[in-house]
């Protein structure tokens, strides 16, 4: 779990285009793994966008369990095809607490919110070509944008909406707690 | 318009609120009639409801939670195992009603051919399910959708969700279907139409007399695929052809209930049967729809026939209509999607063969047990996983770069008689002049 309450975000981007899918997100030979185990939560994260075509800059280094990246700055429909959760977890294992797109597919948008792993965030237009991966970036939460570090420039994110007090709580199971509708969470610390 | 009006979508999650009405947008707590989870997300799904409510909390209606193993069940992967070793267990502890193990004779296979076929498929009723193809069971008019396994381990342990009520996208198809179209090309068109995202976040809604013809069958293979164009579900109003597949399917009593006249949508788009023609959706997405005659003579190295989409009896009984007397050139795939489906394969005769005999003297390769096999690609030893730069024409609903299993190949999505058609022809042909 990644999230809390908003804060800002500082490292390395990561960029991609359009409609990347759960099987470039994590591939579904992966699918054996169990999220909520905790070594395969993790090796979930070395494996993360390794479906995307090989052309591409390795997002995890060979061997490494986590990423250098910390935001993904994506087009279109990111996250469409499966269900499978393991997408913004591996994403999230692997060091990700962010994604900048233009659009997102439901589900995954639904899993970020519920698992509270990343923070799925919406730009106001599309950032694919005013980032290279590499770039390092600045992402308010507060204020609604990610900045470009180098020149300054800084780009505006669309409000959270209807699921902000959920992604506040930290997810679906933190919401409904809070709205007294279960009790507390008996295997948490 | 009447303000008033709702769709089915809408009524069916009103009912599920305890609410009068609702309206896109709403944010509301429905009430879950099925659970439905399998190998791959069931042990996450567990794992999270195990964390929040605790080791031995119970899960909300043990007649509700159906756990089915489908994805990764004929291979030597540890994991895997011990995955569906965690479901036995856990399905064992909680005393559930209906769980479908492998290597019994209860197992099924593809949660989503299986799903209905037990029973567990009611018009009018909530559906939720750890698996995007959940759509597929609105087919039957029931509300369906694919969840993560927080969201399913949350309806595990209260049996609600938090949901969105989607806005509608209505496509209203009228007249009659031409010789060789079927469900698959009806909905691989209008994928192509608005795109991988054009339903994002809404609800399909298929009506018109054209449905109407369309057996429960081919009116999963539309509902389906409705997450492809990013739906959150599919639907199809429950009519005579549902009640008559339901009998004997289902012993409880349900509640049907259809979209008022001049209910509002998002858009609506008016289809002309007629209109329609086999067709493929080219690599590598499902929206990258081409007639299949403008594709004619593209070169394929095998052909794949199975899956919750195009793995049902009714899609071996269009592929051997093409394939009897014929011999395949290209190694030919098939995996019936459920046991009953196998069954039906030995049973079903079509010009008096069984079906199984068609495929065997086709030269077709050695059917495999049900199971999701290589439409995702899978471990390393799965039944006809795609391992390098292969052109595959395939029933399946994914030709996402690396689904079935390398990221090197090519697949070519199309209905079973267009994926039959070609495997006779070693390129990708079209159906038609078969027929
Ligand atoms: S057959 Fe394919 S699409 Fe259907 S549930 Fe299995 S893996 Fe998913």
């Amino acid at each position: 779990m990644n999230s809390g309450s908003g804060g800002s975000i500082k490292g390395l981007v990561y960029v991609v285009g359009d409609n990347i899918d759960t099987d470039a997100i994590i591939p579904a030979e992966y699918l054996n793994l169990v999220p909520t185990i905790k070594s395969e939560y993790e090796k979930l994260g070395s494996y993360a966008l390794s479906g995307l075509p090989d052309s591409m800059p390795r997002f995890v280094e060979a061997g490494a369990a986590r990423s250098r990246y910390v935001i993904v700055v994506a087009g279109q429909n990111f996250g469409c095809g499966s269900s499978r959760e393991h997408a913004p977890i591996a994403l999230g294992a692997a060091g990700v607490r962010a994604v900048v797109a233009e659009s997102y597919a439901r589900i995954f948008f639904r899993n970020a919110v519920a698992t509270g792993e990343l923070y799925p965030m919406e730009s106001a237009r599309r950032l694919c070509g005013s980032f290279r991966t590499g770039d390092e970036a600045e992402l308010d939460l507060n204020a609604g944008r990610i900045v470009k570090v180098a020149s300054g420039d800084s780009f505006e994110l669309r409000p959270l909406g209807a699921v902000a007090p959920v992604i506040a709580a930290g997810g679906i199971f933190g919401y409904a707690r809070k709205a007294g509708m279960i009790g507390s969470a008996p295997g948490r610390a | 318009m009447n303000k008033n009006s709702q769709t089915i979508t809408e009524k069916i999650l009103a009912r599920a609120a305890g609410q009068e009405s609702v309206r896109p947008g709403d944010n509301i707590w429905v009430n879950a009639d099925i659970l439905l989870t399998h190998d791959i997300c069931g042990p996450g799904t567990i794992g999270v409801f195990k964390r929040e409510f605790g080791e031995d909390a119970r899960v909300w209606d043990s007649e509700k939670v159906v756990i089915i193993p489908d994805h990764y069940i004929f291979t030597a992967d540890e994991k895997a195992h011990r995955n569906v070793e965690f479901l036995k267990q856990f399905a064992a502890g909680q005393k559930l009603a209906h769980f479908y193990p492998p290597g019994t004779g209860s197992y099924r296979g593809v949660c989503h051919v299986a799903l209905p076929e037990a029973g567990h498929v009611r018009p009018g009723e909530v559906i939720f399910g750890t698996d995007s193809h959940t759509c597929t069971h609105g087919a039957f008019g029931a509300f369906a959708t694919g969840i993560g396994n927080t969201d399913a381990g949350f309806v595990m342990g209260t049996g609600k969700l938090l949901i969105k009520v989607p806005p509608t996208a209505r496509f209203r198809i009228e007249g009659s279907f031409p010789a060789g179209v079927v469900g698959k090309d009806v909905i691989l068109r209008i994928i192509g139409d608005i795109g991988v995202d054009g339903a994002n976040y809404m609800a399909m809604e298929f009506c018109g007399s054209a449905l109407a013809a369309l057996d429960m069958d081919e009116r999963m293979t539309i509902c389906n695929m409705a997450i492809e164009a990013g739906a959150k579900n599919g639907i199809i109003a429950p009519d005579g052809v549902t009640a008559k597949w339901l009998e004997g399917r289902t012993g409880k009593p349900y509640r049907p209930l259809y979209s008022d006249e001049g209910a509002e949508a998002a858009f609506e788009r008016v289809y002309d049967a007629a209109d329609f023609v086999p067709c493929v959706a080219k690599p590598h997405l499902p929206s990258n729809y081409a007639p299949a005659r403008d594709m004619r003579g593209t070169p394929l190295d095998r052909a794949y026939i199975g899956s919750c989409t195009g793995g049902k009896l009714k899609d071996f009984v269009m592929a051997a209509r093409i394939l009897k007397g014929r011999k395949v050139k290209i190694p030919t795939f098939l995996v019936p999607a459920t046991a009953e489906v196998a069954m039906g394969l030995m049973t079903t005769v079509v010009d008096g063969k069984p079906l199984v005999t068609i495929f065997v003297e086709a030269g077709c390769e050695d059917i495999a047990p049900p199971s999701c096999a290589a439409c995702l690609g899978g471990p390393a030893d799965t039944y006809g996983r795609v391992a390098g730069s292969e052109s595959v024409i395939s029933t399946t609903n994914r030709n996402f770069i690396g689904r079935m299993g390398s990221k090197s190949a090519s697949i070519y999505l199309a209905s079973p008689l267009t994926v039959a058609a070609s495997a006779v022809e070693g390129r990708v042909a079209d159906p038609v002049k078969y027929l």
